[in-house]
């Protein structure tokens, strides 16, 4: 495979299918999970979503293989939802078009069907992309593409919020708490990252439309809202395994440089340019969805934690480099342990799972008002306030499960046919 | 009900806060107790309850072309909004509220003529449920230092002071009456909570009528005689509760604090809480911030922080912490005032006894604290919760404030309650609600001219008859937390305290977390208990069985009982929900969602269990209806996506009017 030296989009991130409907829609459409209409295999779109290994995108390959491997209408021309990701185009500033991905785009659609393009900067920031040699889709040669632009903050100034968050948490004895969380506007990059992610699930969802989102490079935002989207829509990707699997899609080869991203988190020495907490923001939303459907997602908070540690500083080689070329060439799979297969070992797995924990077949729409995002205690004060109490808490709360689940049940069988060894001959007797 | 000047207007609209799409149509109804609201159409006809004593204000708002809108914004936090269609219509319905909403009399009040069908017994029996003397005995007084005190029988020293008071053994009548002179409202230091342990105190009074000046020998006796029931310590602290500046101002006007020097052996310690006029401000800037529409992080992140009220909930809890820290670490003996003593120092006192004290942190015990610091010892409930029309400036939120003390506190320790938010949420409910006797008037002596023992009902035989309702699941009497003094972190932990979305935007169902663990645990804990009791059942039938003989018909039908249980809450685990309006762009398009209906029938299913436990305290129910909450209409959203960059885009505009 041989990336496009001048492609259509930057560093050739043509449009990938992300995520295709393959849940049960909370309304009446029909049931997807057999793509109806589907005559031969196609097995860049049919495997599980689900699975680690995650192939559920179209190879990126050059423009040429990529569009003969266009079956996504071809194949299913009645797949109904499909969430897909790429780069910006490369209009630049003479508004070049490319017939090639305006076929690609134009194809995934049905004749007269509308799909949806979220583009995760503001309409303002996309035009000037284009004095770069970037831009955005124009609806002039994208006719039945929607687009829609919700400005999600990357680099530097997230980076910079998250430095000035911790520095807050971390000051003792400050008077205007409230003010200082607010001014370093981490919740509200919270709020604004599953705000978007719930506007692209509703498209799929509610709108049974297809939905491309990028940003720029369509490695940090991008993947930031199609991760959340899957959450959201897919019960299968609130398992544990489902989890490791979307993260590994949809962060770990789809691109998402994690040793540029995530070097030395918000210390305040060595500001890295390309340091910036997307992944960490995920995290945080997972944990906001999980606080809103506590029975909704199978692993808690001590699992997010151990990703936003292993992200930064790892045994394992799981999130090292920021691609696959990379983890190719320094051989990460032969030279190194996955965090994958240490998490799932059983002793290990029992401490990521939460304990209320029952697949919820439907969409998990969150609130996002500014009254039910709240600050993850768990990470940010983490070393700051003891967490005795609430961890005893969480003990309890096994414990009453655990307790209901197996011992009780468990011991009234044993206890019973411990005590009954033949149960008809009581009442053999008595008659 | 010759203040209804309209029993009835038809088409009223009642507008959803957050979604102006969300409008439906009914009629509104004036009763001689609520106003209701019955939505037309569906089979269903949700109803809107509320009480008038609930009404905290009415606005009507200028007329627009398709009505006259009206505001009614209530003391438990739901703001309705209706839109009448005849401007005169309007007036009436306005009138006749503000008539309605400000009652003259305490037989107007609700709890008069509300009957829950109990007899006269039972009604009795309710208002035994509490008794403070059971209470003092409890915790170890009348004994060697403590003794009750008949010198405030018929009211004679301090008429919002109970009849029964607990004061030094050494305190003789002399003492206590010249002390009272020198107090303001002559509420002279008593015990309000006695720690047997280590004969430590906790008293409260009024401020000293010090002035610049002043000195009075009973009072300083009478402060003596606290130090030398605690033989174990060689002083006490006093502690003013309001900021110094306050307790300054104060000895202007012939009031004050105690000077060290006239006063042998205390330590004097001022802790700035401000004053109710500050709390009613700042609870009023909070409220306007939950009623933003479609606000931005920082607009109430910024709105929470300038109404300064988690830093005044912040301020008696460290009071409390102090306190409960002398009494328990140091065995320290401590007076509390403020200026009256009956609002700053009655938080005050209430919030380091539920720390010291574990029994206050069971449903009966809290109970007790509230009738022990809050009713016994003259909290003015009708002044600060406005029952009866009168000085909006006497209104406060000080019980608002210790409640939400208590929740920030269940927040902390999730096991150290017996009870649950719910608890709570409906206690202060009937703070306002008038439907029940307990809170009514400013002082025992009060309620007892009124016989409101005779007349009306007891709130906490009502609560206790549906205490399952109110267990908190994580609570186990052997727990750690349950066990001795509680220790919260103390200053500068700012950001343990939290925004209670569950308590100001109680009404505003969507913003709140769509799966109740309290309610999935409870249902656990109770199957786990069914089982067990199944077992027992079973190994007793076992014995029986082994004495030859028949029949396990009963077995299989408990069994059967357990798996309707069982069902129930794995149902409620895979909650629908509907999405709020993430995006104003889509309202082009028409909406795909035949089910939503369905959907959020479920969701008020869970949601509402509050309501089926306490059928009348929902601001939309009735005993007699059994009606849908309208409250829990469905989770919404405003717009709440900054959108101001859709549209900009001449792409974007062609596609959107296309």
């Amino acid at each position: 495979p041989v990336p496009l030296p001048l492609g259509p989009r930057r560093d050739s991130r043509i449009p990938e299918l992300a995520w295709k409907g393959s849940w049960r829609s909370s309304h009446s459409t029909p049931d997807t999970s057999t793509v109806p209409g589907c005559s031969k295999p196609c097995p860049s779109l049919c495997s599980s979503p689900g699975a680690p290994s995650g192939s559920v995108r179209l190879s990126k390959v050059t423009l040429e293989p990529s569009l003969s491997r266009l079956d996504i209408p071809s194949c299913s021309p009645r797949l109904l939802q499909a969430l897909l990701r790429s780069s910006q185009p490369l209009t630049g500033p003479n508004r070049r078009r490319c017939r090639e991905d305006e076929k690609l785009l134009g194809t995934i659609l049905d004749e007269g069907e509308r799909g949806f393009i979220i583009d995760t900067r503001s309409a303002q920031a996309a035009k000037q992309a284009r004095m770069s040699g970037g831009g955005t889709e124009p609806k002039s040669s994208y006719p039945q593409w929607r687009r829609l632009h919700r400005a999600l903050d990357r680099g530097r100034p997230l980076q910079e919020s998250f430095i000035r968050l911790v520095e807050a948490c971390a000051e003792q004895g400050m008077d205007r708490w409230l003010g200082r969380l607010e001014s370093s506007r981490w919740l509200g990059h919270v709020k604004a990252a599953l705000s978007t992610a719930c506007l692209a699930a509703q498209c799929l969802d509610r709108e049974g439309c297809k939905v491309l989102v990028h940003g720029a490079e369509g490695t940090d935002t991008t993947l930031l809202v199609t991760a959340l989207a899957q959450l959201i829509l897919d019960p299968s990707c609130r398992s544990l395994e489902g989890f490791q699997g979307l993260l590994e899609r949809e962060w770990i080869q789809a691109g998402h440089p994690f040793q540029l991203r995530c070097a030395r988190s918000a210390s305040s020495h060595g500001r890295g340019k390309q340091e910036a907490p997307l992944f960490l923001l995920f995290l945080d939303c997972v944990w906001q969805l999980s606080r809103q459907f506590p029975f909704s997602l199978e692993f808690g908070e001590q699992l997010l934690l151990t990703l936003f540690d292993n992200a930064y500083a790892s045994s394992y080689g799981t999130f090292l480099c920021n691609n696959e070329k990379e983890r190719s060439l320094c051989k990460v799979k032969e030279s190194t342990h996955s965090l994958w297969a240490w998490l799932n070992q059983p002793e290990e797995r029992q401490k990521y799972l939460n304990p209320l924990y029952s697949h919820n077949p439907l969409v998990i729409w969150p609130s996002v008002e500014p009254q039910s995002i709240q600050l993850w205690q768990g990470l940010f004060l983490r070393w700051i306030r003891p967490s005795q109490h609430l961890d005893e808490a969480w003990a309890e709360i096994r414990r009453l499960v655990e307790g209901n689940n197996s011992s009780t049940k468990e011991s009234t069988g044993k206890r019973l046919s411990q005590s009954f060894p033949d149960p008809t001959a009581g009442t053999r007797n008595g008659r | 009900m010759e203040h209804i000047r309209m029993p009835k207007v038809e088409n009223v609209r009642l507008l959803d806060r957050l979604s102006s799409r969300r409008a439906v149509v009914g009629t509104l109804y004036l009763t001689a107790t609520h106003v209701i609201f019955v939505e037309n159409g569906s089979e269903t006809r949700k109803e809107t309850w509320v009480l008038h004593s609930q009404i905290s204000s009415i606005e009507k708002q200028a007329t627009t072309a398709t009505g006259c809108p009206l505001l009614i914004r209530c003391k438990n936090f739901q703001v309705i909004q209706l839109v009448i269609p005849q401007e005169r219509d309007c007036h009436d319905v306005y009138i006749s509220l503000i008539r309605l909403a400000r009652p003259v009399k305490y037989e107007e009040l609700y709890c008069f003529s509300f009957n829950p069908k109990l007899d006269k017994e039972e009604r009795e029996q309710g208002w035994k449920l509490v008794d403070l003397n059971e209470e003092y005995n409890r915790m170890g007084v009348p004994n060697s230092y403590w003794q009750i005190s008949d010198v405030n029988r018929d009211y004679g020293v301090c008429d919002s002071y109970p009849t029964e008071v607990y004061v030094p053994k050494s305190a003789t009548a002399h003492i206590i009456v010249g002390s009272s002179k020198f107090r303001s409202r002559r509420r002279f230091p008593a015990l309000s909570y006695y720690c047997k342990d280590n004969n430590a105190s906790i008293c409260r009074s009024s401020q000293p009528l010090s002035g610049f000046s002043a000195r009075c020998l009973e009072d300083e006796q009478m402060l003596q005689a606290i130090r030398k029931a605690n033989p174990g310590s060689d002083f006490i602290y006093v502690v003013d509760t309001r900021p110094k500046l306050n307790a300054m101002a104060n000895r202007a006007a012939g009031k004050g604090y105690e000077n060290e020097d006239n006063y042998s052996n205390i330590k004097f310690q001022f802790i700035g809480i401000e004053n109710i006029h500050v709390m009613r401000n700042s609870l009023q800037k909070m409220l306007e911030v939950c009623e933003l529409k479609s606000p931005s992080m920082s607009d109430f992140l910024w709105g929470l922080e300038n109404s300064g009220w988690l830093k005044h909930i912040k301020a008696i809890m460290d009071a409390g912490i102090f306190i409960a820290k002398a009494v328990a670490e140091e065995g320290v003996s401590v007076l509390v005032h403020c200026s009256d003593g009956w609002d700053r120092t009655a938080q005050v006192c209430s919030v380091a006894s539920l720390l010291l004290d574990p029994y206050y942190r069971t449903m009966k015990g809290f109970m007790v604290l509230i009738e022990k610091d809050w009713v016994s010892f003259g909290h003015k409930f009708n002044h600060r919760y406005g029952n009866l029309d009168g000085d909006p400036k006497e209104i406060s939120p000080v019980i608002d404030q210790f409640i939400e003390c208590v929740w920030q506190l269940m927040e902390q320790f999730p096991c150290a309650f017996e009870f649950n938010e719910r608890f709570l949420i409906h206690i202060q409910h009937h703070i306002y609600s008038c439907q029940f006797g307990n809170f009514l008037c400013n002082s025992q002596k009060e309620r007892r001219e009124l016989k409101i023992k005779e007349r009306t009902y007891s709130l906490w035989a009502h609560l206790w008859k549906n205490r399952s309702d109110y267990l908190n699941p994580l609570y186990r009497p052997g727990h750690s937390q349950t066990q001795g003094t509680l220790h919260p972190q103390i200053a500068p932990c700012n950001f343990l305290y939290k925004f209670w979305s569950g308590m100001y935007n109680r009404f505003e169902k969507g913003l709140h977390p769509r799966q109740s663990v309290t309610d999935y645990l409870m249902a656990v804990k109770e199957e786990t208990q069914q089982l067990e009791e199944e077992l027992e059942v079973l190994q007793e039938r076992l014995a029986n069985l082994q004495r030859s003989q028949s029949g396990n018909n009963k077995v299989k039908s408990k069994q059967q009982d357990k798996s309707k249980q069982f069902g129930l809450y794995t149902s409620n685990n895979s909650l629908a929900n509907t999405p709020q309006e993430y995006s104003n762009d889509l309202k082009s398009f028409p909406s795909r969602s035949p089910s939503q209906g369905d959907e959020d029938s479920a969701l008020i299913l869970t949601q509402d269990n509050l309501k089926s436990s306490d059928p009348d305290l929902s601001a939309n129910s009735d005993q007699e209806s059994g009606v849908e909450d309208l409250s829990c209409r469905s989770p919404s959203g405003g717009g709440c996506l900054p959108s101001e960059d859709s549209g900009k885009d001449s792409d974007e505009a062609v596609f959107l009017a296309g």
